[in-house]
């Protein structure tokens, strides 16, 4: 069962050689919730999550998970609490799926430590939790888009963290296998309580899966709660620099975003307030 | 939790495979002592087992005495040093950058320990701990230059490769024009530090090469767990709570040690360092630890590459001009069967 | 809609340079050549006084001081020469593969050139000098198929990255090969050095004369590849689409890169570098164009190893440092440079 972690930002600045790319930023994560971060490209928001992962080190400010520095915990003792699955992880050619799921348990063995029941059983379990038992003895470079994403995630289980962290997991999915990975994530939140911090590029799926939304622009956050609040035409107009509609989604009742371009728009569209039932 | 037939399958997947390395990892051993072996008792005489081992054991047995234990003896001794270190370092620089055509004698650390050597010897006439003091240096510095080179907000693997090559390029002159100004033009002593000879070879040069495996060797294989990591890529290593940058800077003088002191003392073996971890892996396959079954892989081709080189010819070709001969038919094979599989390198 | 200028040339210095500007360039660049040319026949391991210079170049060569100068006139026109063809070769084989770091010394060519006239030499007693430059011919062309394969394997294709490890790989074993052929023979391990490193001492008129027929002929085709190079550099696709057939154009231009590194080898041994530094240089000067990069690349190649052998006359009296040594000393840390410079995703 896990226990619940706060995660939090204070006074978060980073950057790049002299770019500032987040500028003192505070954020809190809810334990136990899905989190979404959204953004336009290059906002931060890659940067942002690489630096709660202790990727990135922090200009000023710090990220503390349950009041203590990350930054200045030992690699492995974060690693048990806190994992990452990055945005291109690279698959070693001709690795087994058993094997790279394997790989998670590396922050509970030591130089000395054998392998024990408890590893089998972690591996197994993260196996069975991604369906991906059956795949177990095929080659990672050999399964399909979605396969792999999946057994990547199954890898980040096999670590036991109770906070999971995913740098655009369904970018360069197909839209079948974007559901796939996102109902999967939601299960692993529902079931095991799993605080699950994820950054999407699309705003539909994003305010579909998330609890908690988050919307950043220029480095800094412009807003953050529940989609219904986040998600407003002034919102998307002012991060993504596009006009838009918002509407009920009538398959999961949460708002979904119409982009308002040039072409194909009815001359009743008219870009007014619209009310959105939350 | 999970469901006992597949925690059974994950259990007894895991166990097959380590069954397996470990006895892949027993039968190249096993390989490693023959061949050992039979450089000691075979060559211009034969010395049966009896004798061999009655040197061995440092009884003083006529005529073996000397032609083993002065001239096989350190010469076998120091080919599986040198093959084992190359092995290993050759492995740790392909594993942790991510390409098995990024080896230590590729990216110039070999370059820069023979060119040390190379004028050490020839120019400045040092006695052998020198050389290898000198030696050891040179390859740090090599190091530690082409690291910083490559370092710009991180260093990244691409260009670290890329200024290795550089610099090997330069330090491969340089030790072309010490070898041309030498006094005595010999070719043959001349190969040592272009590509790696075990003629003439001694004590005196190859303990030193066993006392840095010794020392080092465990120092990698405390490693291997964070190496294999490491070929996920840095942040999901980091992810996993290896300290990158920290293992790296470990990994690499380790590595880079060995390399030194093989070099110092056999001249920069060409290919050992840059075969042994793909064979190794094709053996072993992509799971595990490949740093003790590339370390054997390494011992073998350095004792059968000697021993060919010394009997198979007329002429008596350098353990470096025989494995570096490998080097063109290998990257062939390469290229023959990835076409066929299709993969990646 | 514009036609003929839809062809941006890519990324870099967009400095859109007027013609005059360039043939400013292209004559300081001539003049620099005279100079250094002056340089090479004025200068080395031996110092001679102004008036013997003169006297040699009328022809007189009765004292000693006259007679290094007049062996220095042939040595000079060699390196002026082959200086022409490496620079100009590695500007092309630049263009082919679209890789900033592409060099006949770096991609093994040189030294397939090398193992081919020594494998000729050793094994069929080859010993005309046209028969060299057929076999170095061959030998550079197969090396440069062998590395360009290996360095196409897996993922991303042909990136610099792994056309440089398959280079630096393939020289390695073609060197050991060299090593291993030349060994056992003693007559002719003396020429050994030459087949490792290249330099351009013991240069002769007839020597030149045979490899110059070839550099001609390696310099036409490589020129008047110049415009579908041009195009090449916009991506494959993108130069079909402009109506290049991309295949054609990549083989003869490399066939013509091809016949200048083997003819240059046969002539004076591998030397490297000189391709990767001076296009770098060059399109300083005459931008990304290749008509113009590549006339540009000939002559400053020309000065760049000319000067390469004087300053290894001069700097190891009385003795000498082949040309191909020093070009590595300066060339490498200029390699390092570009490297260090180019993003990452462009590796």
């Amino acid at each position: 069962m896990t226990t619940s972690h706060t995660l939090t930002a204070e006074a978060l600045t980073l950057g790049y050689g002299d770019r500032v790319v987040v500028d003192s930023l505070d954020l809190t994560v809810p334990p136990g919730k899905v989190t979404v971060i959204v953004g336009a490209n290059a906002c931060g928001k890659s940067t942002l999550l690489r630096s709660m992962s202790r990727l990135l080190a922090p200009r000023e400010g710090r990220v503390l998970l349950d009041g203590r520095r990350v930054h200045r915990m030992p690699a492995k003792e974060l690693a048990r609490t806190l994992g990452l699955l990055p945005q291109s992880p690279i698959a070693p050619e001709g690795i087994t799926v058993l094997d790279l799921v394997g790989r998670g348990r590396h922050p509970h063995q030591g130089v000395l430590t054998r392998w024990s029941e408890k590893d089998d059983a972690a591996v197994a379990s993260a196996l069975e939790a991604t369906q991906t038992a059956e795949l177990a003895d095929r080659t990672v470079d050999e399964l399909s888009g979605g396969q792999r994403q999946r057994v990547w995630i199954a890898m980040a289980l096999a670590q036991q963290t109770d906070l999971l962290l995913l740098d655009e997991p369904t970018t360069f999915l197909d839209a079948s296998h974007q559901i796939e990975v996102l109902d999967l994530l939601t299960d692993l939140n529902r079931t095991r309580g799993t605080t699950v911090v994820m950054v999407l590029h699309d705003l539909n799926l994003a305010a579909r899966y998330a609890d908690h939304l988050i919307a950043i622009a220029a480095g800094s956050i412009h807003a953050a709660g529940s989609p219904a609040e986040v998600l407003t035409e002034g919102t998307v107009e002012t991060v993504f620099g596009l006009r838009s509609r918002i509407i009920e989604d009538p398959v999961s009742g949460r708002p979904l975003m119409l982009p308002i371009g040039r072409h194909h728009v009815r001359a009743e569209t008219a870009p007014a307030a619209v009310e959105v039932r939350g | 939790m999970p469901r006992p037939s597949v925690l059974q399958e994950v259990t007894r997947g895991r166990v097959r495979n380590a069954s397996r390395r470990r006895l892949i990892a027993l039968v190249l051993a096993v390989l490693v002592i023959v061949a050992f072996a039979v450089t000691l008792m075979a060559g211009q005489t034969f010395y049966p087992p009896r004798d061999v081992i009655g040197v061995v054991l440092g009884e003083q047995v006529p005529g073996a005495s000397f032609t083993v234990g002065r001239l096989r003896l350190p010469r076998a001794v120091l080919a599986v040093t040198a093959g084992f270190s190359f092995g290993m370092a050759g492995v740790t620089f392909q594993t942790m950058l991510r390409n098995p055509l990024a080896s230590p004698d590729v990216i110039g650390i070999s370059a820069g320990a023979s060119a040390a050597a190379a004028i050490a010897i020839v120019t400045l006439s040092l006695d052998e701990t020198q050389v290898s003091v000198l030696a050891i240096v040179a390859a740090l510095v090599v190091a530690l230059l082409v690291y910083t080179l490559a370092f710009r907000d991180g260093v990244v693997g691409t260009r670290l490769i890329l200024i290795g090559i550089g610099i090997s390029a330069m330090l491969d002159s340089i030790t072309s024009y010490v070898l041309s100004r030498a006094a005595e033009w010999d070719l043959q002593e001349a190969t040592r530090w272009l590509t790696g000879s075990l003629n003439g070879v001694s004590w005196d040069q190859a303990v030193p090469a066993l006392a840095a495996l010794v020392v080092l060797a465990p120092v990698l294989l405390t490693q291997g767990r964070n190496l294999s990591a490491l070929r996920l890529g840095d942040d999901t290593a980091s992810a996993l709570g290896v300290r990158v940058e920290r293992t790296r800077i470990t990994l690499i003088l380790a590595a880079v040690g060995l390399i030194a002191f093989a070099t110092a003392a056999a001249g920069p073996i060409a290919f050992v360092a840059f075969l042994s971890g793909p064979i190794a892996a094709r053996l072993v396959g992509a799971g595990g630890s490949l740093l003790v079954p590339a370390g054997l892989v390494g011992a073998l081709l350095v004792l059968v590459a000697d021993f060919t080189g010394q009997f198979a010819f007329d002429t008596r070709y350098p353990v470096g001009v025989v494995t570096g001969v490998l080097g063109a038919p290998y990257l062939v094979y390469l290229i023959v069967r990835t076409h066929r599989a299709g993969g990646s390198i | 809609m514009t036609t003929a200028d839809t062809r941006h040339l890519p990324d870099a210095a967009v400095v859109r340079r007027p013609a005059r500007v360039r043939l400013l360039w292209l004559l300081l660049t001539l003049l620099a050549l005279a100079a250094v040319a002056v340089l090479s026949v004025a200068v080395g391991s031996r110092t001679v006084a102004w008036a013997d210079v003169w006297s040699a170049l009328g022809g007189a060569d009765g004292t000693l001081e006259q007679a290094a100068v007049t062996k220095r006139i042939p040595r000079t026109l060699l390196a002026v020469v082959i200086g022409a063809a490496l620079g100009l070769a590695g500007g092309v084989m630049q263009g082919v593969t679209r890789n900033p770091l592409a060099d006949p010394g770096i991609l093994g060519v040189n030294m397939g050139a090398s193992l081919a006239v020594v494998t000729g030499v050793a094994f069929f007693g080859l010993t005309s000098p046209t028969g060299y430059v057929w076999v170095a011919m061959a030998g550079a062309a197969l090396s440069a198929v062998f590395v360009y394969t290996v360095g196409s394997l897996g993922r991303g294709g042909a990136t610099p990255l792994k056309l440089a490890l398959a280079g630096a790989a393939t020289s390695a074993a073609f060197a050991s090969l060299v090593t291993a052929v030349v060994l056992p023979r003693n007559d002719i391990s003396g020429s050994f050095r030459l087949w490792q490193i290249g330099g351009v001492g013991g240069a002769s008129y007839e020597r030149i004369g045979h490899v110059l027929p070839f550099l001609g002929v390696g310099l036409v085709i490589c020129l008047l590849s110049a415009r579908a190079l041009n195009s090449l550099a916009l991506g494959d696709e993108v130069a079909a689409g402009l109506g290049e057939r991309v295949a054609l154009v990549r083989a003869t231009a490399a066939v013509g890169a091809v016949v200048l590194c083997g003819a240059a080898t046969a002539a004076a041994g591998p030397i490297g570098f000189v391709g990767l530094v001076v296009p770098h240089a060059c399109r300083l000067m005459a931008g990304v164009d290749h008509r113009w990069l590549l006339p540009f690349s000939a002559v400053t190649g020309a000065v760049l190893l000319t000067a390469a052998d004087v300053v290894g006359r001069i700097v190891a009296r009385p003795s000498e440092v082949d040309v191909g040594i020093v070009t590595a000393l300066i060339g490498a840390p200029f390699f390092i440079y570009t490297v260090r410079r180019q993003k990452v995703r462009a590796l």
